[in-house]
């Protein structure tokens, strides 16, 4: 029978032919966990008694959430994982000098076809090179951490199809909010997407790490990009090897299908408090703004701050604008295009590989009636600081306008 | 296997930002998260949780992080059981790996009001209202009620001596 890229996966890790619906137990290819939920991992594993790892090389950890410690207590949590990795000689570990997670796992660890699972929602970053990825709490994850393996429903099959070229100033966070804005946050549920992309270099893999990110926003099983020529050029510049690629088949079938005109889209905000809230930039346009933040798993790449750099550049921001690269490789690379000089020039405060103000951590959050435009993923009640601060998601265009004008602004006048 | 209590009501998409902030991830004792469980949306339901109590909600209940404090911090609040429309996938795991009852009702919102006083059947997920009606929700079966049974997924990993 022919198979979607889902069946494909996650029959392989099955070992058997599985059909949506089906629960079952599968292998994991790669697990993984951050600081803020690596303590919790490492204490189920001590109370299990069972402290010790499957297979080490197929374990990756980053920090990034208390990166660098704001507080004892974090600094603590991170020498609980420090001892853990010393103590059991972990090769893949990246310690706050490094970069956020989902971003160092698509740099330098996961494969197309793979199943990723780590302790943290965003895991779906990894659907960008067309992994089935899917965030587990820690329980869970000590689970596929002590065994290598663990438990799915596979999740019924959704087609996305995206045609045609976008504009100028859009990315694959409109992408994104028009998904939420169509379906609503909760249509997905049980679902994966698999979004098939008509030409490959017109969405290159900065914007589908945006929209597989935002999977969880959708909440979607998982979300993955169909591996096509994009993903294997990004993985042999990033890695030095091609890597081996799996696709479904032509006739595989779908619960639905849903085909976005890239042409077409205008950029978009999600309102307080909600992810599928979503407007265009000229309902909201003039919204006074306090604070932008430029960065984080969602929007945290090259793409994104060249694109933040071509509004800013030679100007000055009028609300504080923070920008944070999602590792110091993209730090690096935007450092050699002058990109940093830009931003800091236009009064941005930079740092990278930290998600800080994405949950409220650290490194600007929001005071309370604060209005914050941020290129993150959610924007609940309280969730980058006080729950009186209200958040605007957006793509990296929106931001830096906004952040230059003080007030919600399109950067289409740019 | 049944819990009871009396019903405290939530809408659609309560995510888990609400149910247990970020602020306080940084440690995973019960007693402590209780404290601050829904606190954006109510700072008293931990005093209101207290007494044993059900929780209704409407669409993707716990949806947003992987945090398994939510799970943990409404169980140690008192809340016996969840029922919901529908819940987010990573926290309906956390849910039953910590062996808090996630019991699926469609209409949930609607058929249940703040106040009630419910018994739920966790594996048949049969719910009886008031003591009278009765509704049929998604009970647990399998693995998921395997572990709710032992308490929560790391004593049925001791018990599966991995």
């Amino acid at each position: 029978m022919p198979q979607t890229l889902t069946e494909k996966i996650l029959s392989r890790a099955a070992g058997r032919p599985v059909t949506p619906g089906d629960v079952t137990e599968i292998k994991v290819d790669k697990v993984a966990f951050h600081d803020l939920t690596g303590y919790h991992v490492i204490e189920v594993m001590e109370k299990v008694g069972s402290l010790k790892v499957f297979d080490p090389g197929r374990l990756v950890i980053a920090f990034d959430h208390l990166a660098p410690p704001p507080d004892v207590r974090s600094a603590e949590i991170q020498g609980i994982i420090r001892k853990f990795v010393r103590e059991l000689r972990l090769p893949n570990f990246h310690d706050i000098n490094y970069g956020i997670l989902h971003q160092v796992l698509i740099e330098k660890y996961v494969n197309p076809g793979e199943v990723l699972v780590a302790a943290d929602s965003h895991t779906t970053t990894s659907g960008a090179v067309g992994a089935f990825a899917q965030g587990l709490g820690a329980s869970d994850v000590a689970a596929a951490v002590i065994t290598g393996r663990t438990w799915v429903q596979v999740p019924q099959p959704f087609k996305v199809k995206l045609v045609g070229e976008p504009g100028k100033w859009i990315n694959g966070k409109d992408v994104a909010l028009k998904i939420l804005g169509d379906f609503k946050a909760d249509y997905f549920n049980g679902m994966a997407l698999e979004v098939f992309v008509e030409k490959p270099s017109a969405f290159p893999m900065d914007y589908r790490a945006t929209v597989a990110n935002m999977g969880i926003e959708m909440n979607a099983d998982a979300l993955m990009f169909v591996p096509d020529s994009e993903t294997v050029s990004y993985i042999k510049a990033m890695r030095g090897y091609e890597p081996p690629v799996v696709t479904p088949d032509p006739d595989a079938k779908y619960a639905d299908e849903y085909t976005i005109e890239l042409n077409k889209l205008e950029p978009l905000l999600a309102a307080p408090h909600s992810v599928d809230n979503v407007k265009t930039v000229g309902e909201l346009e003039g919204t006074p703004v306090d604070q932008v933040f430029i960065g984080s798993c969602t929007n945290g790449r090259i793409s994104d701050f060249t694109m933040a750099a071509q509004i800013l550049k030679g100007k000055k921001v009028k609300a504080r604008c923070i920008a944070i690269p999602a590792s110091y490789n993209l730090f690096e690379k935007l450092m050699e295009m002058g990109i940093i000089k830009v931003l800091a020039d236009a009064g941005c405060i930079i740092t990278y590989g930290t998600c800080g103000p994405c949950l409220g951590g650290h490194f600007g959050i929001a005071g309370p009636n604060e209005t914050i435009v941020s290129t993150s993923s959610r924007n609940f009640k309280g969730r980058m600081g006080s729950n009186e601060s209200k958040v605007y998601l957006a793509g990296p265009a929106v931001a830096a306008a906004s952040a230059l004008e003080g007030k919600i602004a399109d950067p289409r006048r740019y | 296997m049944k819990v009871e209590g009396k019903v405290l009501k939530f809408g659609d998409k309560i995510d888990t930002d609400i149910i247990i902030p970020a602020r306080y991830l940084k440690y995973t004792d019960p007693e402590y998260l209780a404290q601050h469980a829904m606190e954006p949306l109510d700072p008293e339901f931990y005093k209101k949780a207290r007494q044993g109590v059900i929780l209704v909600a409407g669409k993707v209940f716990g949806m947003g992080s992987s945090r398994e404090q939510a799970a943990i911090a409404l169980k140690a609040a008192g809340v016996k059981a969840v029922i919901a429309e529908s819940f987010a996938r990573i926290f309906y795991r956390n849910a039953i790996n910590n062996g808090l009852p996630a019991i699926v009702l469609p209409n949930a919102t609607k058929e249940i009001n703040e106040g009630d006083y419910v018994v739920v059947d966790v594996e048949t997920g049969e719910i009886v209202v008031n003591g009278s009606k009765v509704l049929k929700g998604k009970g647990l079966t399998g693995m998921p009620l395997e572990i709710v049974k032992s308490g929560g997924l790391i004593e049925y990993l001791k018990k599966a001596k991995v």
